[in-house]
């Protein structure tokens, strides 16, 4: 893209800035979700899609790469192109359910 | 510092937000039509809801200083009902001759269905017809993708349609670059839970070319934060950004756009 950024004119950041600014955040982050996978061991029943959706993203967190947001949206997207024959419900899950 | 608040849905919000908005310092809001929570039953609900955002809402942000405008259209998570959606667009010529009304929005698709899709092919043509502004609402969560395509599919397939004059809102990183790179403007909206955090924001700006990028909080009935824009803000500025940076884009971007409009006023202008 050839557009000026208003927001690219500040000097990189090094890794020790970006850590001191959000690695906190990250942190107590990470505890929540592992406090989540937890919760659900202690749980019972089959695994709900969305779930199965979080456990195929964590792999993802490993692999580095500058888009990893983006790949974790892709992947819980709906693939398919077509419109749909009519709405059964408002809401979204969160995730497709037809990841396997 | 200063801001605008360009999609914002304050029939649903307090007068302590408005009251925060201003002093946080927004200059003026945006309020897109949109879907109470529940389906209205009627055309005449839609009528009463048309006068609301175009009488009432004005008055009530006056009281804190906040200039008022809106955008009109039927909701897609209201498109399913194709009868319904007639007689609402059929009302909508009537209530663009309003003052304060932007354009025809939030349009857009809900769970991508085929009578979404018509209903936003009526809306896009009623765009046009009018010469009005198109704000659309791109799908929730996993329907995102999809739908932000299938949207982008209708606006490039209408000869009349100007990308320059349609922001695509509620972008996310998988979503912003095609949108920006088809030529549309987008829209990032800041959630508590869901669509992006502020901190994502940022990313996203520094990341792609922001120049054709508004934040905005969608504040509505359900979990969301009238202040996240000026949160964004805080963000930049503790990552090192300038104020005249902030400014650029939290309020020069939106006044960049609104004013493709006649009937917005760049608040500063006025004052």
């Amino acid at each position: 893209m050839s557009e000026s950024n208003p927001l690219a004119q500040t000097a990189p950041r090094t890794r020790q800035q970006v850590a001191d600014l959000h690695f906190m955040d990250a942190r107590y982050k990470l505890l929540d979700l592992a406090a989540f996978l937890d919760r659900l061991e202690r749980a019972s029943g089959p695994e709900d899609h969305r779930v199965l959706g979080l456990r195929k993203a964590l792999p993802l967190l490993l692999e580095g790469g500058p888009d990893c947001v983006a790949r974790i949206l892709h992947l819980w997207s709906d693939p398919t192109v077509e419109p749909a024959p009519k709405a059964d419900t408002k809401a979204a899950t969160g995730v497709w359910p037809g990841l396997k | 510092m200063r801001y605008i608040e360009p999609h914002g849905h304050m029939v649903s919000r307090t007068t302590d937000d408005y009251q925060a908005m201003a002093l946080a310092g927004c200059a003026a809001i945006c309020e897109p039509a949109f879907w109470a929570g529940f389906d209205r039953k009627s055309a005449e609900g839609f009528h009463d809801y048309f006068c609301q955002l175009t009488q009432h809402e004005p008055k009530r942000a006056a009281k804190f200083g906040l200039p008022h405008y809106c955008w009109l259209c039927l909701n897609p998570k209201e498109s399913e009902d194709l009868k319904l959606a007639a007689d609402v667009l059929a009302l909508i010529p009537e209530f663009l001759q309003a003052p304060t009304v932007l354009g025809i929005g939030e349009i857009g698709l809900n769970k991508n269905t085929r009578n979404e899709m018509k209903v936003l092919e009526q809306h896009v043509e009623l765009a046009v017809k009018h010469r009005q502004l198109i704000l659309v609402h791109t799908p929730h969560l996993e329907d995102k993708r999809k739908g932000t395509r299938l949207i982008m599919d209708v606006l490039r397939a209408h000869s009349g349609v100007q990308p320059g004059r349609v922001i695509i809102d509620h972008v996310e990183e998988h979503t912003v670059g095609e949108v920006l790179d088809a030529g549309f403007w987008a829209g990032i909206t800041l959630y508590p839970e869901s669509k992006a955090t502020p901190v994502r924001a940022v990313d996203m700006l520094e990341n792609y070319a922001a120049q054709r990028v508004w934040l905005n909080s969608a504040c509505d009935w359900g979990v969301s934060d009238p202040l996240a824009v000026p949160k964004a803000a805080a963000e930049m500025r503790r990552r090192g950004h300038s104020a005249e940076a902030v400014d650029a884009l939290l309020y020069g971007n939106p006044v960049r756009f609104l004013s493709q409009c006649a009937n917005f006023k760049d608040p500063q202008a006025v004052r």
